[in-house]
């Protein structure tokens, strides 16, 4: 517990500490970063301090809030869990770096943007870290609201639309959640004789609900879930948020927050409504395939840079849910590594799409072109960041893709097959995306025109050489300087390690997931060519 | 243990309305005591208006009305403390139990607030109310004059150095007494009586805006007018009710409804007159359309003492007759509320989309919010009572704090309310900004907040009670709300101030305790609930 709460109020006390320095910008974000760095620390002992093998949910402790209605401040960690922590804790620093000598909107302080990250950070900890179903529910929804406000706050020319549509969307899916909630609180009240929000308890209640009352709840979790981690219909404000959010903002978007939604299917969904899942699965299955496919194509079409992101994410989100409700014990392993493997590799894709902006000022892909001659090592960060995108054996996505796919093909054959052209097409617009901005002669009017003009970014890295005539010789346009390749080596150093050894998430998650197939009531088909 | 002497005779007949000599019934001044002393300060109030000098009136004032209202408080925490179930007194026409103890502390708490919002002289020099006599011009006529305008108040020098009318104090008074009485009327006259006492006095209030004054008259006008109107219904329903039962005692409508051959349909429109005219009071949608235009035309300071007190006063009144009258025919009668509810959030929400004032939003947001206690105080079960109850009381702070907040934000012609004078706000005064937010949120239920919470309980106590469809309604029309709120948000934070737009005046010590109490108890009762929830639980009404 002490170690949790530690890791649940390190970074709002960081973030009030930082929020009172917030005039003094040089000491501000040493102190978020600090914080962000002793965070990581925690994350680290409490990674080597959770035994896999171990209690369903550990480091736990609970606190009675409202007692009248049986919610209590409860916390604990699962291996599922436990890594999505570590990876919140490991992105928060390289956020922090990236975003040193970001360019803000006017009169917006930096120091006001760290806090507010870091309070963003304290509150998805609990979130994943919380164990009653409403303080759940309290904490997605507050969640919102920082992010709300470094979206609109520090965002680009149409943040006050995309920060009100971002919270609009999560909003009203929260509240469709609440009725669930509720409705399993009923439930648990009318058969126990009293009411409870605790996760445990819950789903002993609920398993053995009948049908109809698990797949209103079911679906009522799915709203919230399916908006947060956007499935196909449901996915517009990410393409929106991600454009406008300042590029940490979108790396903890795409990399983090929107995790929740799956993470909410394991914790929540499966097995409150063990029943209606399966039930519900190929419903959930087709959305899956849906956004692998329809997210590659238009990832393949856009012409702005961060929408691309967008895009590429609700693919792999996609993935993601087929992996979750194919029910079978690898996809599932599969998919919850993927969480994890899709925030380390769309975390560096963001960052280094941040990067290129920062030099060109602008995020329309067609302003770009030939960069690799110019900059080699930030040419290298692209390639790494977009190969482990499109899951190349050897870089950490590639065991989570295939575990999905070999696993869904047991039990859902068609929906796996369909999904495997989504590695197709991933390969096509990840490759084309390269070829485009790196590869070639210098190209594009954000490198050879805008430079110091209106809307190109301040990084002292861009610069022209004004004394001669025309051309890429004429322009000194910097690779990465030191700070940006100690952001993006960390999550080098990631991919390369977690794809040719992974036993190290998977040894943490595989128990998670074995414990939530057997709440669900599903055991793997015997052999896992056969089924079908 | 109950000390209240039931003195209601068994002879339950018509003649008890009329005049005969009876014995004094025998009074349980205990109960009745904050009461009594709230209307006692109100006539003193008035004495002090005929005896006291011009000067002085103000503090004599303000200390009577504040002094009361704690009394008051004190007197009803010492009888919560004493009594278990309550009783009847005053020969069974008012009814004191833990359920109208709860609502008279709320209203005594909001009602603090409110004279506090009220008392303040800082923000607009000399207080928010009309003066006592114009200056040179028309020596003679009173600036509340129906046909004097507003130019001789329009200039801040004028204005400052005439003072308001203190009969503002009296006024609130009087119509707190009213709508204590109404929550523990025990029969329909007394409750009619009730209805009356705590309406006239507010007519006159929203009428004495300093500025806008032709505003502020319409208001009142059109305040009364349909207020008047909905009184008329009121009675034309008891009339009825008394036809059908043949007393206008709750707990004789009661018995009258379970299992009798009489006409149902004495029962339904007289019924449906009855809570027309309640919820009227509590600006339930459809009859809400006199919520917008009254808001927004009567001094903010009434306003706030409006939105929070007398939604209070008249869902306490409707929780009530629901509860102790109607509860055995609610079958017959729920669906129809149950539209109502429906109606209002839908048309506070979508209305309010519509709204380019900030006060006229708010006033949306409030119908939008009484639907939402329509729907807890159709469950008719003990939890949606309490649930109601807690709803109630966080809803009153909350919004007892954003109108003195409103007041807060003005140009030299007085309140700035237009939305886009709030753009930019943030950039002038971030405190300000920020806490505004923060009651925003809560009313748009954002959890943390006590918004969230009363929500929260209202809505699982209506779901407990197999309305699983009205709550998911709700929580939609709650959804669309936020976006009401959001907007303002926007606007205050990410948009760039108007080079001439308001200022936001430094509030006084009475106005900043108001905000602040408001403030405290919504972030109090959205992280520790516990121990408001109970005190809500009063487990059902007398009768």
């Amino acid at each position: 517990m002490n170690l949790l709460l530690a890791l649940i109020l390190l970074p709002l006390l960081g973030a009030i500490v930082v929020a009172l320095l917030r005039g003094n910008e040089r000491a501000a974000k040493p102190v978020a970063l600090g914080f962000s760095l002793v965070e990581l620390v925690l994350a680290a002992v409490a990674w080597l301090s959770y035994q896999p093998g171990g209690a369903r949910l550990q480091l736990s402790g609970s606190v009675e809030w409202i007692p009248q209605y049986g919610i209590s401040l409860s916390f604990g960690l699962d291996g599922i869990a436990l890594v999505m922590v570590a990876v919140i804790a490991l992105l928060m620093p390289l956020v922090l770096g990236f975003s040193w000598r970001e360019r803000l909107p006017a009169e917006r302080s930096r120091g006001g943007f760290f806090a507010l990250l870091l309070v963003e950070q304290a509150l998805t900890v609990a979130v994943f870290a919380t164990t009653d179903l409403f303080v759940f529910y309290v904490l997605f929804e507050i969640m919102l609201i920082p992010m709300y406000f470094l979206i609109g706050g520090y965002g680009g020319s149409r943040r006050q639309y995309a920060a009100v549509k971002f919270f609009l969307y999560s909003f009203l899916g929260g509240l469709i959640m609440l009725a669930s909630a509720i409705g399993a609180y009923s439930y648990a009240a009318s058969v126990t004789g009293r009411g409870t929000f605790d996760w445990a308890t819950l789903r002993g209640v609920l398993a053995d609900a009948p049908t109809s009352v698990q797949v209103w709840i079911f679906l009522g979790f799915f709203a919230a879930f399916a908006i947060k981690a956007p499935l196909v219909p449901l996915h517009t404000w990410l393409p929106d948020a991600t454009e406008q959010a300042p590029i940490g903002v979108a790396v903890i978007v795409v990399g983090v927050l929107d995790k929740v939604g799956t993470f909410g299917f394991l914790r929540y969904s499966l097995p409150l409504a063990p029943e209606a899942s399966q039930l519900l699965a190929p419903l959930v299955l087709t959305l899956g395939v849906i956004g692998v496919l329809y997210g590659s194509l238009q990832a393949f079409g856009q012409t702005d840079l961060k929408r691309f992101i967008a895009y590429v994410s609700i693919a792999h989100f996609g993935f993601i849910a087929l992996g979750i409700f194919a029910f079978t014990s690898q996809a599932q392993v599969g998919a919850a590594s993927y969480m994890v493997n899709h925030s380390i590799a769309t975390g560096m894709l963001v960052l280094v799409i941040g990067m290129i902006i920062a030099r060109g000022g602008s995020s329309r892909i067609a302003d770009y072109g030939g960069m690799a001659r110019v900059t080699p090592v930030l040419a290298g960060m692209l390639l790494i960041a977009g190969l482990s995108t499109l899951s190349l054996p050897g870089t950490n996505s590639f065991i989570s893709e295939f575990l999905v796919l070999i696993g869904s093909f047991a039990t859902r054959p068609v929906f796996a097959i369909l999904a495997t052209i989504g590695m197709v097409l991933a390969a096509v617009y990840v490759l084309r995306l390269y070829q485009r901005v790196m590869q070639g002669p210098l190209s594009g009017t954000a490198l050879l025109d805008s430079v110091g003009g209106p809307g190109a970014a301040t990084d002292p890295e861009v610069a022209v050489d004004s004394g001669s005539g025309s051309g890429a010789s004429r322009l000194a346009l910097r690779d990465l300087d030191g700070r940006e390749i100690g952001v993006l080596a960390p999550l080098v150093v990631l991919i390369v390690l977690l794809g040719l050894y992974p036993a190290p998430v998977l040894d943490v998650i595989t128990p998670s997931v074995e414990a939530t197939m057997s709440e669900v009531g599903v055991t793997d088909p015997v052999t896992s060519q056969g089924g079908n | 243990m109950g000390v209240v002497a039931r003195t209601g005779a068994p002879d339950r007949h018509p003649e008890l309305l009329a005049q005969q000599p009876t014995d004094m019934p025998p009074i349980d001044y205990a109960a009745i005591a904050p009461v009594l002393i709230v209307l006692v300060a109100a006539c003193l109030g008035v004495l002090i208006e005929a005896f006291v000098y011009r000067r002085q009136r103000w503090a004599a004032q303000v200390v009577l009305s504040l002094l009361a209202v704690i009394l008051a408080g004190a007197q009803v925490i010492r009888h919560a403390r004493r009594i278990n179930t309550g009783g009847t007194t005053l020969s069974d026409t008012v009814a004191v139990g833990p359920a109208t103890l709860f609502l008279w502390g709320t209203l005594l708490a909001l009602a603090l607030g409110a004279i506090l919002l009220i008392a303040d002289r800082s923000i607009e020099p000399g207080g928010a109310f009309v003066a006592e006599t114009n200056t040179a011009e028309t020596p003679r006529q009173p600036a509340d004059a129906p046909g004097a305008a507003s130019a001789s108040v329009m200039d801040r020098a004028t204005a400052s150095v005439a003072g308001m009318r203190t009969e503002v104090f009296p006024l609130t008074l009087f119509s707190l007494g009213g709508m204590m009485v109404f929550c523990a009327a025990n029969d329909l006259l007394t409750m009619f009586v009730a209805l009356e006492v705590l309406s006239l006095p507010l007519y006159l209030l929203c009428g004495l805006a300093k500025r806008r004054r032709l505003l502020s008259q319409e208001a009142a006008v059109k305040y009364f007018l349909l207020g008047a109107f909905a009184s008329a219904f009121f009675l034309y329903g008891l009339a009825l009710l008394y036809g059908y039962a043949g007393s206008v005692k709750f707990s004789d409508i009661a018995d009258a409804t379970a299992g009798s051959l009489r006409s149902d349909t004495l029962l339904f429109a007289g019924l449906g007159l009855v809570i027309m005219g309640l919820l009227f009071k509590g600006s339930v949608g459809p009859f809400h359309l006199w919520t917008p235009d009254v808001y927004h035309g009567a001094p903010t300071a009434v306003t706030g003492f409006m939105a929070a007190c007398t939604k209070v006063a008249a869902f306490g009144g409707m929780l009530r007759l629901l509860h102790v009258a109607f509860g055995a025919s609610s079958w017959e009668w729920h669906w129809v509320l149950w539209t109502v509810a429906v109606l209002s959030m839908v048309i506070g929400v979508v209305s309010g989309l519509t709204q380019r004032d900030v006060k006229r939003m708010i006033a949306y947001s409030s119908i939008a919010h009484a639907g939402f206690l329509m729907v807890g105080a159709i469950t008719l079960t003990e939890r949606g009572l309490s649930a109601t109850l807690f709803y109630l009381l966080a809803y009153g702070f909350t919004t007892l704090a954003v109108f003195g907040i409103i007041g807060l934000v003005r140009t030299s012609e007085g309140e700035a309310t237009h939305l886009s004078d709030w753009a930019g706000l943030a950039k002038r005064s971030p405190l300000l900004a920020t806490v505004f937010t923060f009651l925003l949120l809560a009313l748009a239920g954002i959890p943390a907040t006590s918004g969230f919470m009363g929500k929260f309980v209202v809505f699982s106590a209506a779901f407990s009670a197999g309305m699983g469809p009205l709550v998911v309604i709700a929580l939609l029309a709650s959804a669309l709300a936020a976006f009401l709120y959001l907007r303002l948000i926007v606007l205050m934070f990410f948009n760039d101030p108007a080079p001439d737009g308001p200022t936001v005046s430094v509030p006084g010590a009475f106005t900043t305790a108001a905000i602040t109490l408001g403030v405290v108890v919504t972030l109090l009762f959205g992280l520790a609930p516990q121990l408001a929830l109970d005190w809500a639980s009063v487990g059902g009404f007398v009768s």
